[in-house]
């Protein structure tokens, strides 16, 4: 059994839901917060952290039954995890396989981390925009003031 | 070319043309040569924040070239009280202009006006970000005095950390491969995210906080004032104001032809008496925001600049 496998059997396995894999080691508290999981309001979740993976070095594992990711909200997992994989479980066999699709820009997915961009400013109407630079490291810029934004700032400015 | 954004909407044989072009306008600029280039144009002016200089300068770059210009006077007695966002002032000054000069208190103002509107959009100064009109005017008072833009060593001096003249100029410089030496305080030195840039992208900088002995090699000697307004909080500010003065007798052993440099206001950063100095170059640089801006002004309107201009040639 590869490491990988191993570290797939530490939880159980789902009947029907969503599985991403290669989340980097400790992102998947940050991965909780994208897809809004609040803790008491949720369907049964399973979390795999900080498992050896040849990929990643250590990788974080998500498994949330009974809810299938949207392609959008998946999309926005790739502000912390653009290598994970995601796969859709019906009746305990993968029935999708999904792959994040990051294009040159992430449009109102989190507001820039400067309060004083001006698309922080109070009811202006145009669209938050974030260019990407590079996916690893994953750079992302303001499209409007151009300053680069820190991840960990950035994922708590979600929209 | 159509907005003017940052310093990287221009390539260096752009910035080197719109130079020969802005030296071109000089006998229009001084009133000496009458030339209506820009007639039946109306430029808006915008202005969020205070500005003597820029505001002026555009304004009479515009008047000298035959335009027109509208203004949004005081901010408080525009419809910005009222919550209008920028979005809505500048669809609507987009319908009343042709060109838009902007200076707005936050960073990405002006790229974000330029995403509303249909006319170009003169980045006039936003927040800490860019204004690359006046890296224009310095890079021409430069020319002015050097006979080029290549190779100087540039001392640049006092708040580098919030000085969007700074900021812009400093990028510019670098491309035409100038060595920087960054002289300020610790708590008002250049953002390591642009130190870094800079590197990437070939600068050879120095980064001290003492002014005097770098004076003697430099070409050029940029004065920045310490600005109260971007700190928040005012004991931090008057921990550094009045850190450095340039006076006279500070230039006795400098280069024959080295300039002193200052985008006004100053408050105390360089003593009246280098005013009568061979090395004052800070009030021609403020003219030099006339005739740089009525080249910007021809360039981002598509007008071209005829070959010779004045003495009937």
């Amino acid at each position: 059994m590869t490491a990988d496998e191993q570290a797939m059997r530490r939880v159980t396995a789902i009947r029907n839901g969503t599985v991403i894999d290669h989340i980097p080691g400790g992102m998947v508290l940050q991965a909780l917060q994208i897809f809004n999981v609040d803790g008491r309001h949720s369907n049964p979740i399973s979390l795999v952290m900080n498992v050896p993976s040849r990929k990643l070095g250590t990788k974080d594992i998500l498994k949330i039954e009974d809810r299938e990711l949207t392609q959008e909200e998946l999309d926005r997992l790739a502000l912390i995890a653009p290598m994970a994989s995601v796969s859709i479980i019906r009746n305990y066999t993968v029935a999708e396989k999904l792959s994040i699709q990051l294009g040159d820009e992430m449009i109102n997915v989190a507001h820039c981390v400067y309060s004083n961009c001006i698309s922080n400013a109070e009811r202006e109407p145009l669209p938050h925009r974030l260019k990407v630079l590079n996916t690893s490291p994953m750079t992302l810029q303001c499209h409007y003031c151009g300053r680069n934004q820190n991840l960990d700032r950035l994922v708590k400015n979600l929209l | 070319m159509n907005s003017l954004i940052t310093m990287n909407d221009l390539t260096n044989d752009d910035i080197h043309r719109i130079l020969l072009d802005a030296e071109k306008l000089l006998p229009v600029a001084k009133g000496n040569f009458h030339l209506p280039l820009l007639e039946g144009k109306i430029l808006g002016n915008l202005f969020f924040e205070p500005s003597t200089r820029t505001r002026m300068s555009f304004e009479t770059a515009m008047k000298r070239l035959g335009g027109d210009v509208i203004n949004l006077g005081a901010v408080a007695s525009s419809s910005v009280v009222k919550g209008e966002t920028l979005h809505d002032t500048i669809r609507m000054v987009d319908g009343y202009s042709d060109i838009i000069a902007l200076r707005h208190p936050r960073q990405g103002a002006a790229q974000y006006a330029s995403d509303c509107a249909n006319v170009p959009i003169a980045n006039a100064g936003d927040g800490a970000g860019h204004h690359p009109t006046q890296t224009m005017l310095d890079l021409f008072t430069i020319k002015q005095a050097h006979g080029k833009i290549e190779n100087l060593n540039v001392v640049l001096v006092g708040d580098l950390r919030f000085g969007r003249t700074v900021h812009s100029l400093s990028y510019a410089l670098v491309r035409f491969g100038c060595k920087l030496t960054l002289v300020s305080p610790e708590s008002l030195k250049l953002p390591e995210e642009i130190v870094n840039e800079l590197k990437n992208q070939g600068g050879e900088l120095t980064i001290t906080e003492d002014l005097i002995p770098q004076l003697k090699d430099a070409d050029v000697v940029y004065m920045t004032r310490i600005q109260k307004e971007r700190f928040p909080d005012e004991d931090e500010y008057v921990r550094v104001a009045g850190i450095y003065k340039l006076v006279a007798n500070d230039l006795s052993s400098v280069k024959k032809d080295m300039i002193v440099m200052h985008p006004l206001p100053r408050v105390d950063e360089i003593n009246p008496d280098v005013d009568s100095t061979r090395h004052a170059a800070y009030f021609e640089q403020a003219f030099n925001g006339v005739v740089t801006r009525m080249a910007l002004l021809c360039n981002m309107l598509n007008v071209p600049i005829p070959e010779k201009i004045g003495g009937g040639h």
